[in-house]
């Protein structure tokens, strides 16, 4: 998950999207509370209904902003609101405190073979799809009005990015929960940024910083009995805070270390 | 690469059912070198926009402008803060030979890097575009113009915001497309400026008032007429009933 997901978060950061994947997060959360009403803690239920409704509040919000005329971020936020009371209305109707726990912030303990094949067959679609899209993704991010007059088709790159991402949110809920599978994506991508300046090499410090919370956080989890989400969350955000403050690029201990300027 | 002829045939464009270019008719010619002038709101980049495609006529028809249009906006929505280097940004030009897929190889690398250097930029191959002034950024996004190689070049305000040698650059490039045969049609302001570098023009108030000559399109009362009908603005104007004998 660690691999393929920050990849993912670093788009989203590059498109001032962060927020989006935190609504993403959100609006997976009815579709898979709607699998457990219907079907218990059953993965496949779960699964599908995450992705049904992720899915559809990416779609949705997209749409909904373009066809009122409001501004994108503020349906995204209506969304992950209603979406949110919503799931956990129906998590506490059916389920007790333990289960509403474990879907938003994970449970490593739950973690089956099936959840892991979804985790790997997730993460191996994501590197191969953005394998094959990193050249449309870069353009439509950079200059999304020569993408358009060149008919290089951004805005469909761009839903199968969303799904794609949706698809990372959903595979990640059972071990880190839906609230939290999202910190996997960002935190990694927005600490990358102060270790590299092009987006390749982003990329590599994306997920190099997230395989190594992902595996601090287990730990911690394993020994301190904390739930695995806010666990692995936590360690991201360290190297996060790390990063800030003494990554080679913009880092705020780099501007305290007054160096002379260059000649030309 | 010989552009075709590009015919207007009563061409409305509009925002919201206000038009901005309003039954325009006309034609460039093949190899021609067009300046567009009119005051601010005369729908000077709408028509650009809609020679590229980007904005559907409400009607008329424009023809022979299809696929083979390359368009400079005027203040491209870009982010200049994304992390590409100038070399990429420019590669971006081959996008309908390579599409998405396609690898570049050393070819495609080479005449970008020379693309770099036509246009007074050797060496700025791995500079990140956010480190570029924005005299820097224009010439980096006429090299993307230079890749795309497309027979018909539209500019929309190239020069502006640039200080003497970088506009002068830039319009040395303009007339070696025009001496390639290229079509250029080039939104402007300076009007001193297109009577000494463009031999045609058109004049547009979202009517067209003169499309011909510069000489005889620049004239006083011509420039008189675009600023009143640009100013005109009713506040329930009726649906607009013209048709045109095309």
């Amino acid at each position: 998950m660690s691999v393929a997901a920050p990849v993912l978060g670093l788009f989203l950061m590059l498109r001032r999207m962060s927020l989006t994947a935190d609504v993403l997060g959100h609006g997976i959360l009815p579709g898979v509370a709607a699998g457990f009403l219907l079907a218990g803690l059953s993965l496949p239920a779960m699964a599908a209904g995450g992705l049904v409704a992720g899915l559809a509040v990416a779609v949705g919000a997209g749409a909904l902003s373009r066809a009122t005329g409001g501004r994108e971020d503020a349906s995204l936020a209506a969304l992950y609101l209603v979406a949110l009371a919503a799931g956990v209305a129906m998590v506490s109707w059916r389920g007790g405190a333990v289960e509403l726990t474990s879907l938003l912030f994970g449970s490593v303990l739950g973690v089956d073979d099936a959840a892991l094949l979804l985790m790997a067959g997730s993460a191996s679609v994501t590197l191969g799809v953005m394998a094959l899209a990193w050249r449309p993704l870069v353009l439509e991010c950079f200059d999304p009005g020569f993408a358009q007059a060149v008919g290089a088709r951004g805005a469909w790159w761009h839903m199968g990015f969303l799904a794609l991402v949706v698809l990372n949110l959903i595979a990640a809920f059972q071990a880190l929960g839906t609230l939290m599978a999202v910190g996997l994506m960002m935190l990694p991508a927005i600490a990358a940024r102060h270790w590299a300046r092009g987006v390749g090499g982003m990329a590599y410090a994306a997920v190099g910083i997230a395989a190594a919370s992902a595996y601090a956080g287990l730990l911690l989890s394993f020994h301190a009995d904390v739930p695995s989400g806010p666990a692995v969350v936590l360690a991201a955000g360290l190297c996060w805070l790390v990063s800030t403050l003494c990554g080679p690029v913009d880092g705020l201990l780099g501007r305290l270390v007054r160096r002379p300027h260059l000649a030309g | 690469m010989r552009p075709a002829e590009i015919r207007l045939t009563d061409v409305t464009v509009s925002h919201a059912r206000r038009p901005a270019v309003h039954h325009v008719s006309g034609r460039f010619a093949p190899g021609s070198l067009t300046a567009v002038v009119g005051p601010n709101g005369a729908g000077k980049s709408t028509l650009l926009r809609a020679l590229a495609g980007l904005h559907r006529p409400d009607a008329g028809r424009i023809e022979g402008a299809a696929g083979q249009v390359a368009l400079l906006p005027q203040a491209a929505a870009l982010d200049r803060g994304f992390p590409v280097s100038c070399l990429d940004a420019v590669l971006f030009g081959l996008w309908r030979e390579a599409g998405a897929f396609r690898a570049i190889g050393a070819a495609g690398r080479g005449r970008a890097l020379a693309a770099l250097a036509a246009v007074g930029l050797d060496g700025f191959a791995g500079r990140p575009v956010g480190s570029l002034s924005a005299g820097q950024f224009q010439r980096v996004l006429f090299a993307r113009l230079l890749l795309q190689d497309a027979p018909v070049i539209l500019l929309d305000e190239p020069f502006n915001a640039l200080d003497a040698r970088t506009a002068a650059d830039l319009l040395a490039m303009v007339h070696r497309w025009h001496g390639e045969g290229r079509t250029v049609v080039a939104v402007l302001h300076d009007l001193d400026l297109v009577r000494r570098e463009f031999p045609d023009t058109l004049l547009l108030a979202r009517d067209c008032l003169g499309w011909g000559a510069t000489g005889e399109v620049l004239t006083a009362a011509n420039r008189l007429r675009a600023r009143m009908m640009a100013e005109a603005w009713s506040a329930e104007p009726e649906a607009c009933e013209r048709r045109d004998a095309a």
